[in-house]
C-alpha cells in the first residue's frame, strides 16, 4: 500500500503553484492515499500483453499543411492582460 | 590529483517553417510584439493542437542527416512548469519516444578525427521571449512561442572545450544543409546550454554536473566551459563537492555563477499530451524525406579532396557554411579553375566579408563574376595585383570582370616592346640603383620594380617585366 506524506503534498503543491496550509497538506495526504490505493487494484489485472493506452480512438498521424494564418490583433492579445507596456506583457520578475 | 573534463550539450535549433508546431500563427522572426499568436499559442481554455506535418518532415531530415534512428511510432508528452514565458503553463514535448535516437556527428580538432554521439533528437515548441527591464519587471513577447524547436542531446563524448566548440560547427553546418533552420545564434534560432563534470583520470563514473545556461556564442560556450572547468577542479582539489546547479554564464566577467539548483525530471511531471495522437512513420514517409537530404559538408569535403585536389583543410574550410561552399562550386562551374577558386574565396573573399561583417549574399559578387575575373588571371590578361582592384569593384557593384577591366584600362601590359620601353626610361633615371644591384644589393631591384609599377599603374605583367628588367640591367 503506498504511503502519502505531507511533505510530498506540500511539494507538488509547490509545483503547481497551489497555497495550501498544513492541514490541509494532511488532509490532503490522506485523501491522495485513498485514492492511490484504490488506483493500486487494477496491478491485480494481467497486462503483460495491453499496450499501454493514451487514446481510446485508434487514430494517429492527425496533422495539418504548414500554412500560416495572420495572428491575432494585439488589442484582442491584450484584453485578458492585467498590465502591458510598448505592446508586450509585463510581468513581475521572476530570478530563476 | 589530473581530472579528466566530461562535456555534453543540448542544442536547441528553431525550424523555419511558416506556421507554428500546433498552431497555425506565422513563425518568423523579427514581426511586432505579440502579433503573431492566437488562442493556441495563448492556452486559452478548449483550444485544440495540430501538429505541422512539415515540422515533422523536417525534424526527420535533421535526425537523419545526424545518423539518428527514426522512432517509428513516436508520441508528444506534456512537460509542466510555471514561468511568464509560457502561458500555457506546460510545454508540448517529446519524453520517451524521441523521433530520432542514436545518432552521431564527427569532428576534427587539431587534424584528429573524433566520433560525438548523439543521445536523442527531439520535437518540441519554443517559449515566449522575456526581457527584464531591470525595475522588478519583464515584458513577454509571446510571438516565438509554439515555434517548432528540435533538441538535439549530445552523447558525453565531448572531452574538452574546444571539442565543444567543433561539434557546435558541425551541428550548425550540417542543419544549415538541410535547409531546415536558418541557425543563427544571434536571432536565437540556434542555441546551446552545456552539460560539464570533472572525474579522476581512469574512473568509469562521471563527476556531478553542473549545466551552464546563456552562452550566447560558440566562443562564450568554449569560455564558458573553461571557466566552469577551472572552477570545478578548484573546488575539488580543495576537497570540496560540486553541486548539481544551472550556472549562468556572465559575458562581462567570463565567469559562472549560479542561478539554481537544477530541477530533476520528475518536478516536471511529463505525461502523453492527451490533446495529439501519436504519429507513425512508416517506410515510404521516411524514404520521402531521406530522399530530401543533399548532400552533407562531410560528403563534399571528401569530393573536394578527391575530384577538385584541394587540401583536406581547405575543404573543410570551404563546405562548413553552406552558401560559401554552393558558391565555390557555382564559380568553378562557371569555368574557374578550383584551386585559384579557393584561395580566392578562403582569401579576399572571406577577408572582405569579415572586415564588412557582411554575408556573401549581401555582396552584389556573384559566381560568373568571380569566375570570369578568375580566368582573366589564369589568361594573363590581368595581375593578381590589379585582380584585387576588379574584386572590389564586383564585390560592391557586380558586373562582368572583362567590361571592368576594358572600361578602366587595367589590362596587363605583356608587350615586350613596351614593357622595355619603361624598363630602359627607369634605368636611365636611376643609374645609382643600377651600381647598387651590381654590388650585391638585390633590394635594388625591388626599388626599380616598384618605380616601373608606378609608371604603368600597375599594370606591367610581374613576370615578363622581371625578366627584361634583369636582362638590360645585365647589359649596362
Amino acid at each position: 500500500m503506498a504511503k502519502i506524506t505531507k511533505e510530498e503534498v506540500i511539494e507538488v503543491a509547490h509545483l503547481a503553484r497551489l497555497a495550501i496550509t498544513d492541514e490541509e497538506a494532511v488532509h490532503f495526504a490522506d485523501q491522495l492515499e485513498a485514492i492511490t490505493n484504490a488506483m493500486e487494484l487494477l496491478n491485480e489485472l494481467d497486462t503483460e500483453n495491453v499496450e499501454p493506452t493514451t487514446h481510446v480512438l485508434p487514430l494517429v498521424n492527425v496533422m495539418r499543411e504548414d500554412k500560416s494564418i495572420e495572428g491575432l490583433p494585439r488589442e484582442m492579445v491584450m484584453k485578458n492582460v492585467k498590465e502591458h507596456e510598448g505592446g508586450q506583457v509585463r510581468v513581475p520578475t521572476i530570478l530563476d | 590529483m589530473n581530472f579528466e573534463t566530461i562535456i555534453g550539450l543540448e542544442v536547441h535549433v528553431e525550424l523555419k517553417t511558416e506556421s507554428k508546431m500546433f498552431s497555425p500563427s506565422p513563425a518568423h522572426f523579427g514581426a511586432e510584439p505579440n502579433t503573431n499568436t492566437n488562442v493556441i499559442d495563448l492556452g486559452y481554455p478548449g483550444v485544440l493542437p495540430v501538429v505541422n506535418k512539415t515540422a515533422v518532415d523536417w525534424a526527420m531530415k535533421a535526425a537523419l542527416a545526424l545518423n539518428c534512428e527514426i522512432t517509428r511510432h513516436t508520441k508528444f508528452d506534456r512537460k509542466n512548469y510555471f514561468y511568464p514565458d509560457n502561458p500555457k503553463a506546460y510545454q508540448i514535448s517529446q519524453f520517451d519516444q524521441p523521433i530520432g535516437e542514436h545518432g552521431w556527428l564527427e569532428i576534427e580538432v587539431n587534424g584528429e578525427k573524433k566520433r560525438i554521439g548523439i543521445t536523442r533528437l527531439h520535437m518540441e515548441e519554443d517559449a515566449g521571449k522575456l526581457t527584464h527591464t531591470g525595475n522588478g519587471h519583464s515584458l513577454v513577447d509571446f510571438n516565438r512561442q509554439g515555434t517548432p524547436l528540435i533538441e538535439i542531446v549530445s552523447e558525453p563524448d565531448i572531452r574538452t572545450p574546444e571539442e565543444a566548440y567543433a561539434y557546435l560547427e558541425k551541428i550548425k553546418s550540417i542543419i544549415q544543409y538541410t535547409g531546415v533552420s536558418d541557425v543563427r545564434m544571434e536571432e536565437g534560432s540556434l542555441r546551446c546550454d552545456a552539460n560539464i563534470s570533472l572525474r579522476p583520470y581512469g574512473r568509469d563514473e562521471f563527476g556531478t554536473k553542473t549545466e551552464l545556461k546563456n552562452l550566447n556564442s560558440f566562443n562564450f560556450v568554449k569560455k564558458g566551459l573553461e571557466h566552469e572547468q577551472i572552477r570545478q577542479e578548484q573546488v575539488l582539489l580543495a576537497g570540496g563537492i560540486i553541486e548539481q546547479e544551472t550556472r549562468r554564464y556572465d559575458e562581462s566577467t567570463g565567469k559562472t555563477l549560479l542561478m539554481r539548483i537544477k530541477e530533476g525530471s520528475d518536478d516536471y511531471r511529463y505525461f502523453p499530451e492527451p490533446d495529439l495522437v501519436d504519429i507513425v512513420i512508416d517506410d515510404a514517409w521516411l524514404e520521402r524525406v531521406r530522399a530530401e537530404i543533399p548532400e552533407l559538408p562531410d560528403a563534399r569535403k571528401a569530393r573536394y579532396v578527391s575530384e577538385l585536389g584541394l587540401s583536406s583543410y581547405d575543404a573543410m574550410v570551404l563546405t562548413l557554411q553552406k552558401p560559401i561552399s554552393d558558391f565555390f562550386e557555382a564559380t568553378v562551374k562557371a569555368g574557374a579553375d578550383a584551386k585559384l577558386t579557393s584561395n580566392w574565396m578562403m582569401g579576399e573573399v572571406s577577408a572582405y566579408l569579415n572586415a564588412q561583417n557582411k554575408e556573401l549574399e549581401d555582396t552584389e559578387l556573384t559566381p560568373e563574376g568571380l569566375a570570369g575575373m578568375i580566368k582573366l588571371i589564369g589568361e594573363g590578361t590581368i595581375s593578381s595585383k590589379i585582380a584585387k582592384k576588379v574584386f572590389k569593384e564586383l564585390i560592391e557593384k557586380g558586373g562582368d570582370a572583362n567590361k571592368i577591366v576594358k572600361a578602366q584600362g587595367l589590362v596587363q601590359i605583356s608587350d615586350e616592346k613596351v614593357l622595355l620601353e619603361y624598363v630602359s626610361n627607369t634605368l636611365d633615371a636611376n643609374p645609382q640603383s643600377i651600381e647598387d644591384y651590381k654590388n650585391g644589393k638585390d633590394r635594388a631591384i625591388g626599388f626599380l620594380v616598384g618605380q616601373i609599377m608606378k609608371a604603368t599603374k600597375g599594370q606591367a605583367n610581374p613576370p615578363l617585366l622581371n625578366k627584361i628588367l634583369l636582362e638590360e640591367i645585365a647589359k649596362r
